[in-house]
């Protein structure tokens, strides 16, 4: 297959970054949408041009470091797949595909497709976690959970922290990025102790990187490759409300 | 030669491939107990550094999966000032996350005779009789806490109706001891490591430094004392201090190009503590997982694995027909050959991982394999769909299913998976002795970077609970017996070790990018890769050896001066960071084959084929190879000298390792 490519080139961050028009011949369908890359990148080099920065690693979706805006769209055409499991074969031969970094002014560009990511870091050191120190663990079948819920955590603790969601919200909000985090942990007993101030720091912490409100388009959850459910938006709001509307248990 | 320690004459028979034997490895830091109390013993006797104390005691990590992240977490919950140093972008992406199936603990939750005894003898047996007893034993004996702790922190693991955990089987035990999340056990480990991480981030203990390459390590007088980083956002290299070294690097499968390891994993870190005085163990033990989506092309860049879980539940065969053109649902039950089950009927699917892949790999030579290049054989799931239905298929592999047919094109609910080896895993590493700290003082090796409880062959959903036990329970103990000699010990950069580990380490940096050739640093990776999968592969002879050794020398000579690398060291370069990357992994190829080339028996992964049964079974040789093969580096024109720790077997008896 052929296709041609516009790439964003940028050089670093002070950079005002560009498009560039490239050519790439002799792919084969089942290549994925980054081997497709590779093959270009080879070509670059061969031809003594600087190749495109982007980021990868595990290449099965998973590690979440992989993310391009593809033709528009986070992480390309299809719904809820990362950059590294598109394939060629879902593209049209000799078609022209313009590609992007995820844009959000807290993702800024480290260089051409690559941003840094790190204020998703930082919200889960708000809060998204469990504060027990190794050790102090009672026996894991101390406390039963039933399936369900056990099953409905999984689903919102499966994000991958790639940040689709920031980039495909025309907020460039991070909502069910931070969401997935709270759901789950306030779904399970070990979650309760610190559910309260865990959303309230991670909220807060999520507005003070910059990212934008939601407004409930729902976009963030067709591009996510975790297949987070928007439920966990709902579950974000309602811990809000709870923590900021009721009297806090605990307080003297 | 001008080398220092005591060595005999060069001991070997082939003129290509030197090396030369040195001391054997007598302290190991085992203590002599009974096995069953060694570890609390032991603990008992190490020394401690009081709480106040900790503060001033710095600790570098490198890496963040599994190994490291819980290390970097613990540590910092004990009050050390924590330095982690990641190359990824977050802490949260270490391959560990791709980890598919589960983690072993001896729980026995299942009451079906589970025991801390039992997952010891099955992890001795499954590395052949090639890991070091008290280890092995240890790990078993943590392993139970490991679920305990992860539970605890919020990981969402499987579970039955009635709300207590479930478990599944894996390879090389006939027990159900696999605790796991649906297919992805591996992300939400880390995800629990990364969090607690990130927790001590908060609290002001750890700092987490993404985006930064540790290129070398800095040792004085015998003891680590830093490393060099290279900052891979803006190209400068900068010393880092500390008391104590912790490498959490992971494994080297990427020497071999494809594997199942992610793009970036790679052996720069312990192969530079190697160059500088750090033993290397059993660097020819090297995994290949048996279930893996095949290779289709040139142009690939990964090969994806496909759980061992799978097999609980998939059937492998292959049509009895060599070279049977029907597709896979047109061949009757009785034209198909069940060939594990047929060859290994107690353990059937779920022998271990050398073993069934061996056994692919022998029934693909035999002209029965099928796909397109007949290199791969059937996992059919359609039995196990007729006879638990689709539902719990789906619970159990449902995300597994999807990737394969997006890989793929074809769905695992219609038609069998085509499955064939990958290299997965390196049980090889850094050797360490019983307090994981390598032969250099205060420099540690954790997870799969180390060598030490695996042997020659790693059962399934034992790396998990390797990486998880050397971080959470096991290095925050030892780690302090050291740390307490070293209180009043005042950190400096401005020392001569740095100086010489940076200047070389921006001499290595201008190497590769003044090549001026014109092949890409992946022509050369791909071709390093085939040399070794060739010849240092699922099967492995003395003269396949030696041609590889010759090869691997001519690559790397070539590749100073035919490579290009593009850009500068001062900025993002990522294709600079794959050729110093590449560079160690040439350097490495080199001792993986002088490993398999001097050791003469078949054990685990390890198949010499001189060394077999005539069913192609391996013949191990307990007489002259019951050691580990701890090598040490010598100098670039020198051979590496060879330290044998043996490896003595009070407590279990080694046996012909049968899964008949």
């Amino acid at each position: 297959m052929r296709f041609t490519l516009k790439i964003w080139r940028q050089k670093n961050a002070q950079d005002p970054g560009h498009f560039e028009t490239y050519e790439v011949d002799n792919v084969p369908a089942e290549a994925s949408f980054l081997e497709m890359l590779d093959i270009l990148n080879e070509k670059l080099i061969r031809e003594g041009k600087e190749p495109v920065a982007f980021d990868h690693d595990c290449r099965e979706g998973i590690c979440g470091s992989c993310g391009l805006f593809i033709n528009g769209r986070a992480h390309g055409p299809l719904p809820n797949v990362t950059t590294c499991r598109l394939y060629m074969r879902h593209f049209r031969d000799g078609e022209t595909i313009t590609i992007e970094p995820f844009r959000a002014k807290p993702f800024p560009v480290i260089r051409d497709l690559v941003v840094d990511r790190s204020a998703l870091d930082r919200i889960i050191q708000a809060g998204g976690y469990v504060s027990v120190n190794t050790g102090s663990a009672p026996d894991a079948n101390s406390l039963p959970i039933p399936k369900p819920v056990a099953d409905k955590a999984f689903e919102y603790a499966a994000c991958i922290g790639c940040g689709a969601c920031v980039a495909a919200c025309k907020n460039a909000s991070a909502m069910l990025f931070t969401a997935a985090k709270v759901a789950h942990l306030s779904l399970l007993p070990q979650g309760q102790a610190e559910r309260r101030p865990r959303v309230l720091k991670m909220v807060a912490q999520m507005d003070k990187e910059g990212f934008g409100h939601c407004t409930n388009t729902g976009a963030c959850a067709v591009e996510c490759p975790a297949k987070v459910p928007l439920t966990a938006i709902a579950t974000l709001q309602r811990e809000f409300l709870r923590a900021t509307l009721l009297p806090d248990p605990y307080a003297d | 030669m001008s080398t220092t320690t005591i060595e005999n004459p060069v001991t070997t028979t082939s003129s290509v491939i030197t090396w030369r034997e040195g001391e054997p490895i007598t302290n190991n830091k085992v203590p002599g107990e009974d096995l069953s109390t060694r570890w609390a013993r032991h603990k008992d006797s190490l020394r401690l550094v009081a709480p106040h104390n900790k503060r001033k005691l710095e600790i570098i990590v490198v890496g963040a999966g599994l190994a490291g992240a819980s290390a970097a977490a613990s540590l910092g919950e004990l009050g050390y000032q924590v330095k982690v140093f990641v190359y990824h972008n977050s802490p949260r992406r270490a391959h560990s996350i791709a980890a598919q199936g589960g983690i072993n603990a001896a729980k026995n939750y299942r009451n079906d005779g589970d025991s801390v005894w039992r997952l010891f003898y099955d992890t001795i047996k499954g590395g052949d009789f090639r890991a070091r007893e008290s280890n092995v034993y240890r790990l078993a004996e943590v392993s139970v806490k490991i679920i305990d702790h992860c539970v605890a922190q919020g990981i969402p693991f499987a579970r039955e109706y009635g709300g207590l955990l479930d478990t599944r089987s894996f390879g090389g035990a006939q027990l159900m001891r696999t605790f796991y999340v649906r297919g992805q056990t591996g992300q939400q480990l880390l995800l629990g490591a990364y969090a607690a991480l990130q927790r001590q981030v908060a609290l002001g203990n750890a700092k987490v430094y993404h985006n930064h390459e540790v290129l070398d390590i800095v040792v004085e007088e015998g003891r680590a004392r830093g490393v060099i980083v290279r900052n891979l956002i803006t190209g400068e290299i900068h010393r880092v201090a500390a008391h104590a070294v912790v490498l959490a690097t992971g494994g080297y499968g990427n020497v071999y190009y494809l594997s199942t390891n992610a793009k970036l994993s790679n052996a720069t870190a312990t192969w530079r503590a190697y160059r500088r005085g750090a033993y290397f163990a059993n660097p020819s033990f090297v995994q290949i997982h048996p279930t893996c989506i095949p290779q289709s092309g040139e142009y690939q860049s990964k090969l994806t694995l496909m759980s061992e879980s799978l097999r609980n539940d998939g059937r492998v065969w292959v049509p009895r027909k060599p070279g049977d053109p029907r597709p896979p649902h047109q061949i009757p039950e009785e034209e198909r050959w069940y060939y594990l089950e047929e060859w290994y009927p107690s353990y059937g699917n779920l022998v271990p991982r050398d073993i069934a892949s061996r056994a692919a790999k022998r029934v693909c030579d035999m002209g029965y394999g099928v796909g397109p290049t007949g290199r791969a054989v059937y996992l059919d799931f359609s039995d196990a769909i007729r006879r638990l239905g689709r539902e719990v298929i789906y619970q159990r592999y449902g995300n597994l299913f999807e990737m394969y047919e997006e890989i793929t094109g074809e769905s695992p609910w219609e038609t069998p998976m085509r499955i064939y080896p990958a290299v997965h895993y390196t049980m090889g590493g850094l050797w360490v002795d019983y307090n994981l700290m390598t032969n250099i003082e205060g420099l540690y090796a954790i997870g799969e970077a180390n060598f030490s409880d695996h042997g020659a062959n790693r059962l399934g959903a034992s790396a998990l609970m390797q990486g998880l036990a050397d971080g959470y329970f096991i290095l925050p103990y030892t780690i302090g017996d050291y740390l307490a000699t070293q209180l009043f010990v005042k950190l400096s950069t401005e020392t001569a070790a740095f100086e010489d580990a940076e200047r070389e380490t921006k001499a290595r940096i201008e190497r590769v990018l003044s090549g001026k050739g014109t092949h890409t640093v992946d022509e050369f990776h791909r071709a390093l890769g085939k040399i070794l999968w060739d010849h240092c592969g699922l099967a492995r002879n003395a003269s396949g050896l030696i041609q590889a050794i010759q090869q691997v020398r001519e690559l790397r000579e070539r590749y100073y001066k035919e490579v290009r690398v593009p850009g500068t060291g001062s900025e993002f370069n990522q294709n600079l960071e794959k050729a110093l990357r590449v560079a160690d992994f040439m350097e490495l190829a080199e001792l993986m084959i002088i490993d398999a080339y001097h050791r003469n028996e078949s054990c685990g992964c390890h198949l010499r084929e001189e060394y077999q049964t005539p069913e192609g079974e391996p013949l191990r040789n307990d007489q002259e190879y019951a050691y580990v093969a701890a090598w040490e580096w010598k100098g670039e024109q020198e051979p590496p000298v060879l330290h044998k720790e043996p490896l003595v077997f009070e407590f279990v008896k080694p046996t012909t390792r049968s899964y008949k």
